[in-house]
């Protein structure tokens, strides 16, 4: 509770605090244009697309969900998605520490493509190269002569000749990747095609792996793997029968999601289940393989929570639907207001008015600040806090009503009802914005929205209230119309239900 | 309207008074009849749960000629007929509503669809849930419900008084439980947006309450020296006081609930905003009539066990219990604790100062 003499102080400055209400929002206005912030980013089920949300569960006994885990499965479906070249799609992970989902939106109607493509949980295998060339057709290609493999189909001969590494499908890795069979695939750099034999190791049997520099061989980066009981003798007997073959039949790739990785070259049989994989790498690629090795299968496995499907249609539908709520929601608080408060529905007015603005500008500036999205469940949000809103105007309003009962005029009342319903605003919205921060942290999915911007519209109704409300009251208190009691004004004595023996007459 | 503004003054004077604290047991004999409803709702009905919470999917498609009949049969020609449920949405849309599939169930209904009435498959909407993710949601919902009530208790019981956190919990676990009652009685879907919608109505309905509090709170400061109301009447005076405020902000709330409402149901016919503004559209009213008829009560009895209490209530009646029976005619003044002295009629709420 403030002393009364900083009560005179503010009543005194009504200027100020507008002022500085005026600099925010051109402060707001000026971050929204120089960051070129200038349309609201929309969510999916307003402009059409696809969102996938994934519940990781761990895949067997010994790997449990960890942050990291979760982590490492978001860069990796990242990576896959980003792969398909949707603009503005985006992998997030929703919720805290184990206890996340992830959620994949991509917008547009190509959201099919990214349900198969994240469907499957991919696994990282090591299989031998049978046959390898440059990653473009052979039609074009006229320096190798496309000699048929022996020991595997026509038809993977045939799509081994066929395969063109250089266009962005066939590095998806939506392709088969049968670990029973022999296929094709490419690089992941898209410059080399292979035939690549079934898989005789797989990605689980690794036990460690990671990134160093070869104190031996000069300074150069390198992997090194350990394998567990069943991988070394897997490994050992792979390398044991391919070490001594021509090129390419001596190397190993390490496949993952059907893209070659890496295929080193094996040039001794390794039966000790440690092994190491030098090259040219650069730090980052070093670390990327060692990765990839590590975790280059997603992880952890996922249940497919939900897919939602919006159309573009039913998109801008929805849209419009949020914005007539709206606006009829404002319309008739308007009228309401104007109804039982007659004059004073000008100041609701007016600061729904101003709150309106600046929450709009702040979607436009956060938007582009942190990415926040507006989905018809924020829109509900913003609606449904116009009535919070509304009903600070209408806990100050009827405190000033009482202090008039109290028989104090007009300009006084102003002041003395704002310190006692001050209180009252601040405790209800404080219980608003928990609310909406519990709610946000605790939402699955889209409606993570409707929290976010119903705590962000009772902060903006704060705001409001203290720097244009209570400053506007306290010149429209100055004017005639008001503190002489006019029948319209809403402030009257009989709206007050004050019996004064003679007409309240104060200048 | 001045009628209501004329009662606004009045009920703020004590001129006019409803017994509301006194008659609480009146209050709590409803608010049970209406929770034993509930229960038996509950028990016997159960919640509809949408798809979200026991899995499924459905597609949704904008067709003008196609009936709901020529989808069932398109739908069942697929081999789906579990849990099959078709209905025209709005004018020209058809939703096909399916138990849990497998990839391939799904596509066979999304080629069906496009193969019978025409349409692309990227102008279906669909939505496919997993059977594991309804146990996501509810344990997040559950988990939001308490964390929210001890929070709630414990920012309450710091800005108010202990018991004012304690009164105002039974208030808002009373509407959950009506609000989820009159869900299961009449059958409405349960969405995560209706859940959502549940869990604001907690912060709603404690904001009408707060606002009675404080109130309450500012009348009750200097209640034990000045000695001329029970806690009782000053809570009951306090309620009153702020009945055309607690009315008017609830009025004040639903509109835009209610428009979102109108637009969600009558345009758009199902999804996120029908189900949000249905929670809360019945939540705040039942909030509203719990912050008037349920909280305050409870706080007055709470209070009224207080030895200072009782030593007030026994001071205020020996002060003005004998003159103040005399003018009491009223029928429905009582109050809930029997050992106060009971005569305090409401046109006796002492005068304000500055009154004429």
């Amino acid at each position: 509770m403030s002393t009364p003499n900083k009560v005179v102080k503010s009543s005194g400055r009504p200027g100020r605090a507008l002022a500085i209400l005026a600099l925010i929002l051109v402060g707001l206005g000026a971050t929204s244009f120089i960051t070129d912030a200038t349309t609201v980013r929309l969510g999916l089920d307003l402009r059409g697309g696809t969102s996938v949300t994934l519940q990781p569960r761990a895949s067997t006994a010994g790997n449990e969900v960890t942050s990291e885990a979760i982590d490492q499965a978001v860069e990796i479906i990242r990576q896959r998605v980003n792969s398909l070249g949707v603009a503005e799609s985006e992998v997030t992970s929703q919720g805290s520490g184990t206890n996340r989902q992830i959620v994949i939106s991509v917008p547009g109607e190509n959201g099919r493509r990214v349900v198969d493509l994240v469907g499957q949980t991919a696994e990282l295998r090591f299989r031998q190269v049978l046959a390898s060339g440059l990653g473009i057709p052979a039609s074009a290609d006229t320096s190798t002569a496309a000699t048929p493999v022996a020991g595997v189909s026509e038809a993977v001969n045939q799509a081994f000749a066929n395969l063109d590494c250089t266009s962005a499908e066939s590095l998806q890795g939506t392709g088969s990747d049968d670990p029973a069979s022999a296929i094709t695939a490419c690089s992941k750099d898209g410059g080399t095609k292979y035939i690549l034999a079934p898989a005789e190791v797989l990605g689980r049997q690794i036990s460690k792996a990671s990134a160093g520099i070869d104190t031996q061989a000069g300074s150069a980066w390198s992997v090194s793997l350990t394998f567990n009981g069943e991988g070394t003798s897997a490994f050992g007997a792979l390398t044991a029968r391919v070490t001594s073959l021509p090129e390419p039949t001596n190397q190993v790739a390490i496949v993952l999601d059907g893209i070659v990785q890496s295929s080193p070259r094996i040039t001794e049989a390794i039966p000790s289940g440690t092994a190491q994989i030098t090259g040219s790498f650069t730090q980052v690629e070093a670390q990327d393989l060692a990765n990839v090795l590590k975790y280059g299968a997603l992880p952890l496995a996922f249940d497919r929570g939900e897919v939602q499907q919006v159309s573009p249609t039913l998109g801008s539908e929805q849209l419009d639907a949020g914005l007539l709520a709206g606006a009829l929601g404002l319309i008739l608080v308007t009228i309401y207001s104007f109804f039982y408060y007659r004059g004073l529905g000008v100041v609701v007015t007016g600061s729904l008015a101003v709150a309106a603005l600046m929450i709009y500008l702040l979607v436009l500036v956060l938007g582009e600040a942190i990415g926040f999205t507006l989905t018809l469940a924020g829109i509900a949000g913003i609606i449904v806090a116009v009535g919070i809103t509304a009903d600070s105007f209408v806990v100050y309003f009827e405190r000033i009503r009482d202090e008039i009962r109290e028989g104090r005029s007009l300009r006084s009342a102003v002041e003395s009802g704002w310190i006692k319903a001050r209180h009252t605003i601040l405790v209800a919205d404080a219980v608003s914005i928990i609310a909406a921060a519990l709610l946000y942290f605790f939402a699955v999915g889209g409606v993570q929205g409707f929290a976010f911007t119903l705590g962000l519209t009772t902060l903006v109704d704060l705001l409001v209230v203290f720097i244009f409300t209570k400053p506007l009251m306290t010149i429209m208190a100055r004017l005639r119309f008001f503190n002489s009691g006019h029948r319209f004004s809403g402030v009257s004595d009989k709206s007050s239900g004050v019996s004064r023996p003679t007409a309240s007459v104060e200048a | 309207m001045s009628s209501i503004k004329g009662l606004g003054g009045r009920l703020y004077s004590g001129e006019t008074s409803f017994n509301i604290v006194g008659n609480a047991k009146r209050w709590y004999a409803l608010s049970a009849l209406f929770t034993i409803i509930s229960i038996g709702a509950l028990a016997f009905q159960g919640l509809h749960l949408g798809i979200e919470f026991k899995g499924g999917s459905a597609y949704t498609f904008t067709s003008t000629t196609a009936t709901v009949e020529q989808a069932r049969t398109a739908v069942e020609g697929a081999g789906i007929s579990s849990e099959l449920i078709v209905q025209k949405v709005g004018d020209t849309k058809i939703r096909v509503q399916t138990g849990s599939l497998t990839n391939a169930q799904s596509d066979a209904v999304e080629s069906v669809i496009v193969s019978t009435f025409g349409v692309s498959a990227e102008s279906i909407d669909t939505q496919i849930i997993g059977p594991s993710w309804g146990k996501e949601i509810t344990k997040k919902a559950l988990y939001g419900l308490f964390a929210f009530l001890i929070v709630i208790m414990l920012f309450l019981a710091m800005t108010f008084e202990p018991k004012m956190a304690i009164a105002a919990i039974v208030a808002v676990v009373h509407d959950v439980f009506i609000t989820v009652g009159i869900y299961a009685l009449v059958g409405f879907d349960v969405t995560p947006a209706t859940v959502i919608g549940f869990l604001t109505i907690l912060g709603y309905s404690l904001y009408d309450t707060v606002v009675v509090f404080d109130k309450v709170r500012e009348n009750t400061r200097s209640i034990t020296s000045t000695s001329k109301q029970t806690y009782t009447q000053a809570t009951n005076f306090a309620v009153n006081q702020t009945l055309v405020r607690s009315v008017n902000t609830s009025i004040i709330a639903l509109i835009p609930v209610g428009s979102i409402l109108f637009v969600g149901a009558g345009l758009l016919g199902a999804g996120t905003l029908k189900d949000l503004s249905l929670a809360l559209f019945i939540g705040m009213i039942v909030g509203a009539y719990s912050s008037i008829f349920i909280a305050p009560p409870v706080l007055a009895q709470l209070r009224e066990k207080e030895p200072a209490m009782i030593a007030l209530a026994k001071r205020v009646h020996a002060r003005g219990g004998a003159a103040v029976a005399a003018v009491t005619t009223s029928a429905s003044v009582q109050t809930t604790d029997s050992s106060v002295g009971q005569r305090r009629g409401p046109r006796n709420q002492p005068k304000r100062k500055g009154r004429k």
